[in-house]
């Protein structure tokens, strides 16, 4: 029960934390709405799109972007979210997190599903202005997503996390920040599919889809056409569990990675 | 699995090292049940490296630590779960209510509904901070913040409380009105105190005093006793050779 009790009070926090910083959510919003209502449509022209599955007929450029610009809420909020770990860790709440009497992984993992709930949060207003826009999807396919959103979602949150365990200090952090999260972006499917970058470079093709970026956004992809892409759903789960590891790992009081020489 | 030290805070042959640079040395200290110990040191005397362990932050290869009878290594959560902890840096949520922060906090710790309710508004009450319970933290002055978190640490009425330099940043008024409300706590609730500090004046003769230096425990008993006639701050200097 306690447990489930600060479960509850994480997700409540970062809830709370989310209200009290609307700038931080606004400012999460326009990035991926710039990309779909300035980019996309520069690009609608450039970019030819063949018929490929989840879709059943010729798609605008900003039908296919949708679902990439979601996973770049949920890439940047899980990189954000580890930043504040970081600046936690330097200010102190995260050592009142850790000193829960509750074990460490179970913190950890409550924390990264409030990140997530809020991450997911803004993917549907994003998706609700996108729909303003005429930019629609299959009604079902908004609910299916919700799933494929929450893994993705994690499996970024915990890169994140596993990241925060590493970085020492926040200034480190920034570069981090541009070594993940724009090769993670730019070599995914999120803005052009796959066999599109097999026409430029072979090796990229081969890169993107070893990306697990690629496979969230896949996964989110035919999500909301309410298909499940079960390769993308395995791979995402994969690196989720393989993140969660290492975060864990960096968290654990016995390694010397969250400790600071002070 | 009880302890040599009668369910008080036993530290024994403790030693931590960051890479290369030895933090503690083979600290071996115990406080008994209901004991203000004032742990005395220099900065980077290894007083925050000690809280770190002893809040399980980070574990010491070697060393035990045994809180209220419970081996931080074998049983932490039990060991935790006595154990209030006041940070030297604040670790309130400046952008949430003094309510929503002491609601956390109890959550962590397992309470929650009316039980929490009547704990935060009792702890609210002996802030005389009722009437601002929904203002946010960031409003609070110094030793307001250093209150709220040191009633929130009590909120599950742990039988131990750590302070990590609690006054570091306050005016001097603050600094005695959170020195004396300690003590004062530890004299009504029976607490036992770990209070890590480099200021002689926040001691009391009553007082435990453990003093650290360079990573080493170098002297540990009553205050009053060890410093005989002469100031604390005097007997410090000639203890470390470091004026307090």
């Amino acid at each position: 029960m306690s447990w489930l009790t600060a479960l509850a009070a994480i997700v409540i926090r970062e809830a709370l934390r989310f209200i009290h910083q609307r700038e931080r959510f606004l400012a999460a919003l326009v990035r991926p709405l710039v990309w779909l209502l300035v980019f996309a449509a520069g690009f609608r022209a450039a970019l030819g799109l063949s018929i490929t599955p989840p879709y059943q007929t010729y798609i605008t450029y900003e039908i296919y972007i949708v679902p990439g610009l979601c996973g770049m809420i949920l890439l940047f909020n899980g990189m954000q979210s580890a930043l504040s770990l970081v600046y936690d860790r330097e200010m102190g709440s995260m050592r009142l997190l850790l000193t829960a009497p509750l074990p460490r992984w179970w913190l950890l993992v409550s924390k990264l599903l409030g990140a997530t709930l809020i991450s997911i949060l803004q993917c549907y207003v994003f998706l609700g202005i996108a729909w303003a826009f005429d930019i629609t999807l299959p009604a079902a396919g908004y609910l299916a997503a919700f799933p494929a959103l929450l893994i993705a979602g994690l499996m970024l949150g915990a890169l994140g996390l596993a990241l925060s365990s590493l970085i020492r200090q926040l200034e480190n952090f920034a570069g981090v920040m541009n070594f993940v999260i724009f090769p993670m972006f730019f070599l995914s499917s999120a803005l052009y599919p796959l066999w599109k970058m097999a026409e430029s470079s072979r090796l990229l093709h081969d890169i993107c889809a070893a990306n697990p970026f690629t496979h969230a956004v896949e996964l989110i992809r035919f999500a909301l056409y309410a298909e499940a892409n079960l390769p993308a759903l395995g791979w995402t789960l994969l690196a989720t569990v393989v993140f969660l590891g290492l975060a864990f790992w960096g968290y654990d009081p016995a390694r010397s990675l969250i400790r600071r020489k002070r | 699995m009880t302890s040599r030290s009668n369910n008080g805070l036993t530290v024994e042959h403790l030693s931590f090292a960051y890479g290369a640079t030895k933090a503690l040395d083979d600290v071996s200290l115990t406080i008994a049940p209901g004991t203000f110990c004032a742990l005395l040191g220099p900065n980077g005397a290894g007083k925050s490296t000690l809280f770190a362990l002893l809040t399980r932050l980070f574990t010491a290869p070697e060393g035990r630590i045994v809180i209220g009878g419970q081996d931080l290594r074998r049983a932490p959560r039990a060991a935790l779960a006595q154990m209030g902890v006041v940070f030297q840096q604040t670790t309130l949520d400046l952008d949430l209510t003094i309510r929503q922060n002491l609601s956390y906090f109890a959550a962590l710790h397992g309470l929650w509904g009316r039980d929490a309710r009547r704990r935060i508004d009792a702890a609210l009450d002996r802030l005389n901070l009722t009437d601002r319970s929904r203002e946010r933290c960031r409003t609070l002055n110094g030793g307001h913040k250093r209150r709220t978190e040191i009633a929130r640490a009590l909120l599950h009425s742990p039988r131990f409380l750590l302070l990590d330099e609690p006054t570091v940043g306050l005016d001097a008024a603050a600094r005695r009105d959170i020195t004396a409300h300690v003590h004062d706590l530890a004299a009504e609730q029976a607490l036992t105190i770990l209070w890590a500090t480099h200021l002689t004046d926040e001691i009391a003769d009553s007082d435990q005093l453990a003093v650290l230096h360079r990573g080493r425990l170098i002297r540990s008993g009553l205050c009053a006793e060890l410093r005989g006639a002469l100031p604390l701050s005097d007997y410090f200097l000639q203890a470390t050779g470091t004026p307090a």
